[in-house]
């Protein structure tokens, strides 16, 4: 069966190429509580420990392609996510299908600028995405903005 | 020199060319993509002090103390003395055994002492300056209307702009301190009059004022990041700012930016731009959210029971999240002895914490009968944050009460009216 390739075009935050696989929150991302646990512990590969979020609760975020509405909760949210990106143990890149938080768009300013670590970003992709899109399908991510979902 | 989208002055573009220097650059440099990711045309100077939000030296942070160190080094510091949230430890007043004792120091907040330093390099006001409430008269850092800040505690954040008046996004814990190193804030969002008008009409239609953290529980979870526009509160509130209406607008401020986030409401005839603009700030096409009293027992039934053990006793009750007002704890006091009298106990049966900035606690010690009245019952004063006690995994599994929506959200602290916590604070148990 041929591959359908579905694609969304959003805003480039932090621009850049990569591809990688999804890891789908359907309702708001609790950094910290997402993170906390699995950066506490040092680990390379962080599953996400928001018992809260029954989509992406136990998943490993590190390395993978977040998409999600938006980020929640504490204001500490920004520095976590610098913390995980220094730590090797961020996403490779967070789509948005919503317009970015400040607490999401600080986090990967801060690691970006401060510690050279680029999360790309792409927000403003519609609901429309992520209702589409699911866990472990390939996505490819452009500096425009483009973002491909691989749906096989 | 990277473009950016902004306007930027002669000096500003200075800065980004590195001539004050490469940390100075690179803390413009934050500001200004913040500023351009949230389509800000220029950046404002701020008028006010800035407040952190993060107060707790976590090892795990380590791109934090690097950022700051970066900052020292550099010889920068914050244009006004700042003030931050508060601390997480206080072994003297907030009970914790051995191993959680260990847990907390060398473990979680480890790095404290040296965080602390840290601090105080680039520009801590003082170390009474450890509070959720800096804009309390004692503490002082009370920003005027119309004043640009750069905030990140989501409490003090709300109160600043909806009881204050002042204009404040709601920033990342770093970004603050970045704004405050730079003078500057990018004016977006609620820095702007577009971005302060109301999006919710909220109609408060219930027989008696509502519990403070239920309201604001309800308000958020409907609204989440948007504005509302509150009326119905000043038949029971009245009309007059003072201290006891802010300490209610204050709870519920911070239960409308923890269970949704919220970063300013108007209430109708009471608030600073409210009684300006009444409602001339609602946005053409907004929504309307209704509240009485069967909906606030719809939300507060809402609320999962996080307990080990849901039949267990309180263990620990923690009144003051965001930090008391010095009206508050002579209130609190009232409450327990009311209630102890009626009683006929003289103690409160679960251990009580009651926390506030440390200049209001400085307050209610120097009333020497009252502080002895308020420890005679039993129940202790602190500073702490109660969010970072429960941070604690030992103290996270504890069966612990508290009248603070907040806390409930956060942490497995079970939530309480305040009529209910000064009864099972004196009796020990639920019953029910």
């Amino acid at each position: 069966m041929a591959e359908k390739i579905r694609e969304f075009k959003g805003r480039a935050v932090m621009p850049g190429k990569v591809s990688g696989e999804a890891v789908v929150s359907r309702q708001g991302f609790n950094t910290l509580a997402s993170f906390q646990k699995g950066a506490m512990s040092n680990k390379k590969i962080i599953k996400c420990g928001d018992q809260n979020n029954a989509d992406v609760y136990g998943k490993a975020l590190s390395g993978k392609v977040l998409c999600l509405p938006k980020t929640i909760g504490s204001t500490t949210g920004g520095m976590v996510l610098q913390t995980a990106a220094s730590m090797g143990a961020a996403p490779l890149a967070m789509l948005f299908s919503e317009k970015i938080d400040s607490l999401a768009a600080a986090g990967v300013i801060l690691a970006d600028v401060w510690n050279g670590n680029r999360i790309v970003t792409v927000d403003s992709l519609g609901a429309e995405f992520l209702a589409f899109v699911q866990h472990d399908q390939k996505i490819d991510i452009f500096d425009d903005g483009r973002v491909l979902v691989h749906q096989s | 020199m990277q473009k950016y989208s902004l306007q930027l002055t002669d000096e500003e573009k200075e800065i980004l060319a590195g001539k004050q220097g490469e940390t100075m650059r690179k803390a413009l440099e934050s500001v200004v993509l913040y500023g351009q990711i949230f389509g800000a045309e220029h950046l404002a100077p701020i008028g006010g002090s800035v407040h952190l939000v993060t107060s707790f030296g976590i090892p795990l942070l380590k791109p934090v103390f690097s950022l700051v160190d970066e900052l020292i080094a550099a010889g920068l510091k914050t244009a006004k003395p700042f003030t931050v949230d508060p601390r997480p430890m206080d072994f003297q007043n907030v009970p914790a055994n051995i191993l959680e004792k260990f847990i907390f120091k060398k473990i979680m907040y480890g790095k404290q002492a040296q965080y602390e330093e840290q601090l105080r390099k680039v520009g801590l006001k003082d170390d009474k300056s450890f509070t959720c409430t800096c804009y309390m008269d004692e503490v002082g850092n009370i920003p005027r209307k119309g004043q640009i800040l750069a905030w990140a505690e989501s409490s003090a954040v709300v109160y600043a702009n909806s009881v204050l008046g002042a204009r404040t996004n709601r920033n990342s814990g770093l970004l603050e301190l970045l704004c405050g190193i730079t003078g500057r804030a990018p004016v977006f969002g609620l820095l702007t009059d577009e971005g302060r008008k109301a999006d919710w009409l909220i109609e408060v239609k219930t027989k008696s004022l509502p519990e403070a953290q239920i309201l604001g529980s309800a308000i958020g979870m409907k609204v989440m990041e948007e504005v509302p526009f509150v009326t119905g509160l000043t038949s029971f509130l009245g009309e007059e700012l003072n201290q006891r209406v802010k300490d209610y607008l204050k709870d519920m401020g911070a239960a409308a930016a923890s269970n949704g986030a919220v970063g300013l409401y108007h209430i109708e005839d009471l608030t600073p731009e409210a009684l300006e603009l009444s409602r001339g700030l609602l946005k053409s096409g907004y929504k309307t959210y209704v509240i009485d009293d069967a909906e606030l027992k719809r939300v507060r039934d809402s609320y999962p029971l996080m307990w080990k053990n849901p039949a267990a006793s309180p263990k620990i009750c923690f009144i003051g999240c965001p930090h008391l007002s010095l009206r508050q704890i002579y209130e609190w006091l009232e409450h327990f002895e009311t209630e102890l009298k009626s009683s006929g106990k003289k103690k409160l049966a679960v251990t009580t914490v009651m926390t506030a900035a440390p200049a209001v606690v400085d307050a209610f010690r120097n009333d020497k009968d009252s502080y002895s009245r308020l420890t005679g019952i039993g129940a202790r004063l602190t500073s702490i944050c109660p969010l970072m006690y429960m941070n604690n995994p030992l103290c996270v599994k504890k069966a612990v009460m508290t009248n603070s929506n907040k806390l409930r959200t956060y942490t497995t602290a079970r939530y309480f009216t305040d009529a209910e916590t000064a009864r099972i604070a004196v009796e020990g148990g639920i019953h029910g």
